[in-house]
């Protein structure tokens, strides 16, 4: 199977740290099949709160799925080298997100086992197929192209031509998996936070920030556990696309928030309020929310300085001030915002309880799982590959793992 | 040729793929050509259920909850103590929570704090029908939105949907919490979403929705919406009446008398 035997060897620590994961993930089973069992009040969802954690999660590492266009545009439109090593990491990055979606996605089904009945029973007028196809096909693109270019590399030949159009296909098909995830919530009449044409081109920016930031933060890892280095120029350049996306994702929050306060029509601003200033009593995430803005100002300041943007501690810092901004902001409060207050002008408390974090820790933890065999695999095949005339690190790539 | 055994697997998985492919193209194909003939069709609308709910009759009886009783016996609607779990079919809420838009500022009028029954719209246009991703719950000839709870996914789509808080989802297993079980009307599991369905089964054989039979003040009046000449028209046509957030264009089948 398609050199899954490379994820078969590795050192000491890499054994831990998968024992490590799988053991998270069986906690994470256990609560499932807990939840499976009493059913999804188990959470901390409600009546007046029916989408919680696994919703916005998902929203969230739907993002983070599409953001792999920010790499793969560069490098096969525009052929941008620098991104040579990066790319592979991106794709595999954008497969893990994928199918960790499926997996929040299928933790908040009521009703599990009936899950083939959207295909069973396709409904175009429903966005929620639309986002099926939509996810489907972008994991079934990015297979095809890490399969082909990889085993291509391995092989040392130049990948088969007819790659190239999947690839550009690929490319729109990242902006549509947001675009139809962020429709899912535009297109509501009742839920005036959500209503709003800024939803997709905010997702997209929010995406294009937290997902290269994450894909950063990978890149230095790996360079300090394996030596694996994909070059300083390929981090600057993804340093200054998190700068601007993370600048157009604010400016587009500013813009929402304009709105809403100026034309202060109540119903609008009564879920701002929510979040940023508590309503009837209710503060529990007003702290979070600030955070998440705090983080943002925190990371805008490190990146829209190029010299703190370039420096190897600075750099590392903004990345997870980005990451963690979006995640508070798109990861929870986004989806919590807006069902509180709910229709019927009711505030409702809503806290992910012990099961709910659980499962989707466990869902974490089946991503790690992923992208640690994934890039074990990718670097396994470059230095099987010698790549003598690449600039490779003075230590020899995957050394440290032996 | 020489067959490898990799290239076996790769061809048997991919001729699976394939088949998987064309069996799913053929359903969407079949059931989205049977859908627009459905729709298509041109139905001359001559039922349309609806209720028309008069507020001053319903205030008259203080802490009545008839209709709801009346609707959780025949439906088996679970009383669920914790609030953040409860099943509604048809319950009431404040006055002024229920129509935000009614009055503001000075305008004390006499009908605030009054408990105002609600339940599901049976919206002309639905949103809970677009949205959901299997056609759980679908809107019938005659104006009824209906759920099929062995279809429904528990993806609550339509919750969010919905803009009038209607549908109640059952984050636990309802059964435990019947006091009484009606052998007639369907129970449901746990994980699926419900909603009142104007009674459709009692529609079914000329009765009318239990709610409405029970109130002993008579506030509510049912009929069929499209006829001129029935009750709720005739109501509608002597008396103010507002629906709920009409301006979502969704087209509600309750009307309320303030």
């Amino acid at each position: 199977m398609f050199m899954f035997e490379k994820a078969l060897r590795g050192s000491r620590q890499y054994w831990i740290w998968l024992f490590c994961l799988l053991c998270v993930m069986v906690v994470g089973l256990a609560f499932y099949l807990y939840q499976l069992h009493i059913g999804l009040g188990v959470t901390g969802m409600s009546r007046n709160v029916s989408w919680g954690l696994y919703i916005a999660q998902f929203t969230f590492f739907v993002g983070v799925a599409a953001s792999a266009v920010m790499v793969v545009l560069p490098y096969y439109l525009h052929d941008y080298k620098a991104f040579g090593r990066v790319t592979i990491l991106g794709e595999f990055l954008a497969i893990t997100a994928v199918l960790m979606c499926c997996l929040l996605i299928f933790v908040d089904l009521g009703q599990p086992a009936r899950v083939f009945n959207i295909i069973l029973y396709p409904t175009p007028w429903s966005l929620m197929f639309w986002d099926m196809i939509s996810l489907s096909g972008y994991l079934f693109l990015n297979v095809i192209i890490t399969v082909v270019t990889l085993t291509a590399e391995r092989e040392e030949v130049a990948p088969p031509r007819w790659i190239r159009p999947v690839i550009v296909l690929s490319i729109p098909w990242a902006v549509s998996i947001h675009t139809v995830t962020a429709f899912l919530y535009s297109g509501l009449p009742g839920r005036s936070f959500w209503l709003t044409a800024i939803m997709a081109p905010r997702f997209l920016a929010g995406a294009f920030c937290s997902g290269p930031a994450l894909l950063i933060l990978f890149c230095l890892i790996l360079r300090r556990t394996t030596g694996f280095d994909v070059g300083h120029k390929a981090i600057n350049a993804l340093s200054v696309i998190v700068t601007y996306a993370m600048v157009i994702n604010v400016f587009f929050i500013l813009v929402e928030a304009f709105t809403v306060l100026y034309s202060r029509i109540p119903a609008d601003v009564a879920h701002l309020q929510y979040l940023y200033l508590g309503l009837d009593g209710n503060y529990h995430l007003v702290p979070w929310m600030w955070l998440s803005v705090l983080l943002a100002a925190v990371a805008l300041a490190l990146l829209l300085v190029p010299s703190w943007r370039r420096n190897p501690v600075m750099l590392p810092i903004a990345c997870l001030a980005v990451f963690f901004s979006l995640w508070l902001d798109k990861g929870l409060g986004l989806i919590v915002g807006g069902f509180v207050p709910s229709p019927l002008d009711t505030v409702t408390t809503y806290t992910p309880t012990l099961p709910e974090w659980s499962i989707v820790l466990g869902i974490y933890a089946i991503g790690a799982l992923m992208i640690t065999v994934f890039y074990k695999i990718a670097l396994a095949v470059h230095e099987e590959i010698g790549e003598a005339d690449v600039h490779v690190p003075a230590v020899p790539v995957g050394t440290a793992d032996r | 040729m020489k067959i490898t055994r990799k290239d076996f697997l790769r061809l048997s998985g991919l001729s699976f793929l394939a088949g998987g492919a064309m069996e799913a193209a053929r359903a969407i194909a079949g059931r989205s050509s049977a859908a627009t003939e459905s729709q298509s069709a041109p139905v001359a609308q001559s039922v349309r259920w609806g209720m028309v709910v008069d507020l001053r009759r319903c205030q008259k009886e203080k802490g009545c909850t008839a209709c709801t009783d009346a609707c959780d016996a025949a439906h088996n609607v679970p009383r669920i103590a914790d609030p953040q779990h409860q099943v509604k079919w048809i319950w009431t809420q404040p006055y002024e929570t229920v129509f935000p838009f009614i009055q503001d500022g000075y305008a004390e009028q006499s009908d605030a704090g009054i408990p105002v029954p609600l339940m599901c719209n049976h919206c002309a246009s639905p949103p809970c029908v677009r949205v959901c991703p299997t056609q759980a719950t679908w809107k019938r000839a005659d104006g009824i939105v209906m759920m099929d709870w062995h279809r429904c996914i528990g993806c609550r789509y339509c919750m969010a949907a919905c803009p009038y808080g209607s549908r109640s989802f059952n984050w636990v297993d309802p059964r435990p919490a019947l006091a009484h079980l009606n052998p007639d009307f369907p129970t449901r599991s746990k994980g699926v979403v419900e909603k009142c369905n104007f009674c459709e089964e009692r529609l079914a054989n000329g009765l009318k929705p239990s709610c409405v039979d029970a109130c002993p003040q008579k506030a509510l009046v049912f009929g069929n919406l499209a006829d001129p000449n029935s009750e709720p028209r005739q109501l509608l046509r002597q008396r103010f009446a507002v629906q709920r957030e009409p301006e979502l264009g969704t087209g509600p089948s309750v009307y309320y008398l303030v």
